[in-house]
């Protein structure tokens, strides 16, 4: 019984990484169909980032702050410098950029950085809980705080504000959008900062946990990739509950099968859904009246 | 008000606008008839912005708007219904309408969303509804409601019958004419010619991408010719 509650904490707290992940693909498909598998690279970018602001001797508030600022800025470059300019090309063309996007940044961070594995400590320190058995590093509870604080303040963003509405209406109908007034292009850009930025909170947060270096970026957006499809392309619900319950899938899988097969878990998953269900658990039914 | 001089515009290589000459004077209704494929909509779209033009002026109100971006062009008020419609479908009756006011945050909003309720009881029985679910008539008039709330001071309809039961045609085609009391300008483009005449003042037969024959909206339904290739009669 301690074994399981210890395998879901786990779970849950790498969940909640895959789920900010999957709503970081979310967004970004909603504005624009494209599938950004450099989405994993902003995780990347806000572990890495922070690790060398520390090291700079900057507060870790600060250090995190600069991280998610300077990640969402490279997250509106790659829009505007590598998907802007391709606008009209056909989806697959510009998720092929996403993944040259991602070497990209990933052969940078290499010279920028170093080829290093980096960690620092967690927000309230490294000693870790004890709960009925299990232990819960405080670290986790922050992961799941923050994945639950971006959630919630989406949520508010896309149902009690104009601009989150018109980011709606810009996925749901492009052209109905400008003509109304509504800057698409915008839009694009806001949903491509907004991604990386939650992308880049993701990575500061779990870097205590399983730290970080140049090149967990590629792993980490397929795992949200499969966490999106296993809810449903485009439904932020359904980033939330994919993304939990593969990283539950995964610490089970770990904790009683065999560590060896845990990453193999999200494949299957992405392999099942697409047989099975390809929609996701929470994809859009077609039930417009044309 | 608006202004359409030597228009050109082209899909790739295909050009499908050969130089369009047009006007539309402040309170008029006009409307642009012709076949499927006579490049109607294409000169809508061009006048909205989402479609590049090769060459010739769109002058709206006085300024050159050619090369304007489509969203600039809806905040001058210059406002589209575009064909088939083009709602939000998975957004509610009423954010489709608050959208459409995108462009302002102030107390007209409330005013201008009440007025539109009164025109269109039917979106006000329908309001948290998504919009998607909505028929085709019901569309059509949450789609003329929304392009009103932009506070347009013209109106521009791609089709607005396409679709719909006779019924509902003449209904639409009431709401256009209605367009004169709220001052706005309307350029209507239509297959259904006649319907779309009789409530024009002036109007515009397009072929293949020309204009072909300009009038009265009378004169036009009178002549022969026109009466012979699109009227049916």
């Amino acid at each position: 019984m301690a074994d399981l509650l210890q395998f879901l904490v786990s779970g849950i707290t790498v969940g909640a990484v895959y789920a900010l992940l999957a709503l970081g693909f979310t967004i970004i498909f909603n504005a624009s169909d494209v599938v950004n598998f450099a989405q994993g690279e902003f995780v990347m970018l806000g572990g890495m980032i922070t690790v060398f602001a520390l090291a700079a001797g900057l507060p870790l508030g600060l250090a995190a702050l600069i991280a998610i600022v300077l990640t969402a800025g490279i997250g509106v470059l790659l829009n505007k410098l590598a998907i802007e300019p391709a606008r009209g090309a056909p989806v697959v063309s510009l998720i092929i950029i996403t993944i040259g996007a991602s070497i990209f940044i990933q052969g940078v961070a290499q010279i920028v950085f170093d080829k290093q594995i980096h960690r620092y400590p967690g927000i309230s320190g490294d000693a870790p809980l004890r709960f009925a058995g299990a232990t819960i590093l405080p670290q986790s509870l922050w992961v799941i705080f923050g994945a639950t604080a971006v959630f919630v303040a989406l949520w508010l963003f896309f149902t009690r504000t104009l601009t989150g509405r018109a980011v709606l209406a810009t996925a749901n109908n492009r052209l109905a959008a400008a003509l109304v007034g509504i800057n698409t292009r915008y839009i694009m850009t806001l949903s491509f900062g907004l991604s990386a930025a939650i992308g880049a909170l993701a990575g500061l947060l779990i870097t205590p946990i399983t730290l970080t270096s140049y090149d967990v970026g590629i792993p980490l957006a397929l795992k949200g990739f499969a966490a999106a499809m296993l809810g449903g392309l485009g439904n932020p619900f359904g980033a939330l509950v994919g993304g939990l319950l593969l990283g539950v899938l995964e610490a089970l899988t770990a904790g009683y099968i065999s560590s060896q097969y845990k990453d193999a878990v999200a494949f299957i998953v992405i392999i099942g859904v697409l047989f099975v269900m390809p929609q996701g658990l929470f994809g859009r039914k077609s039930t417009e009246r044309v | 008000m608006l202004t359409v001089e030597g228009l050109r515009s082209r899909y790739g290589r295909i050009e499908v606008l050969h130089g369009i000459d047009l006007t539309v004077a402040s309170g008029e209704i006009v409307s642009v008839v012709g076949a499927n494929g006579a490049g109607k909509t294409t000169l809508l779209r061009c006048l909205s912005g989402v479609q590049p033009v090769s060459t010739g002026t769109i002058t709206f109100r006085g300024d050159l708007i050619t090369t304007v971006p489509a969203h600039r062009r809806a905040a001058r008020g210059l406002a589209q219904v575009p064909e088939a419609r083009q709602i939000f479908t998975n957004l509610t009756v009423e954010e489709n309408l608050r959208l459409g006011a995108y462009l302002f945050a102030d107390e007209r909003v409330d005013k201008d969303m009440a007025e539109a309720f009164a025109m269109f009881p039917i979106l006000k029985e329908k309001r948290n509804l998504a919009a998607g679910g909505l028929s085709g008539g019901q569309q059509q008039m949450l789609a003329i409601a929304r392009a009103l709330m932009t506070r347009p001071s013209c109106l521009l309809l791609d089709e607005p019958s396409m679709g719909l039961a006779p019924i509902l045609v003449a209904q639409i085609f009431e709401v256009v004419k209605g367009m004169k009391a709220l001052d706005v300008t309307v350029l209507l483009v239509e297959q259904n010619a006649f319907g779309a005449l009789s409530i024009s003042d002036r109007g515009y037969v397009m072929e293949t991408g020309r204009i072909t024959f300009s009038g009265a909206a009378a004169e036009l339904v009178a002549d022969p010719r026109i009466r012979e290739a699109y009227l049916g009669i």
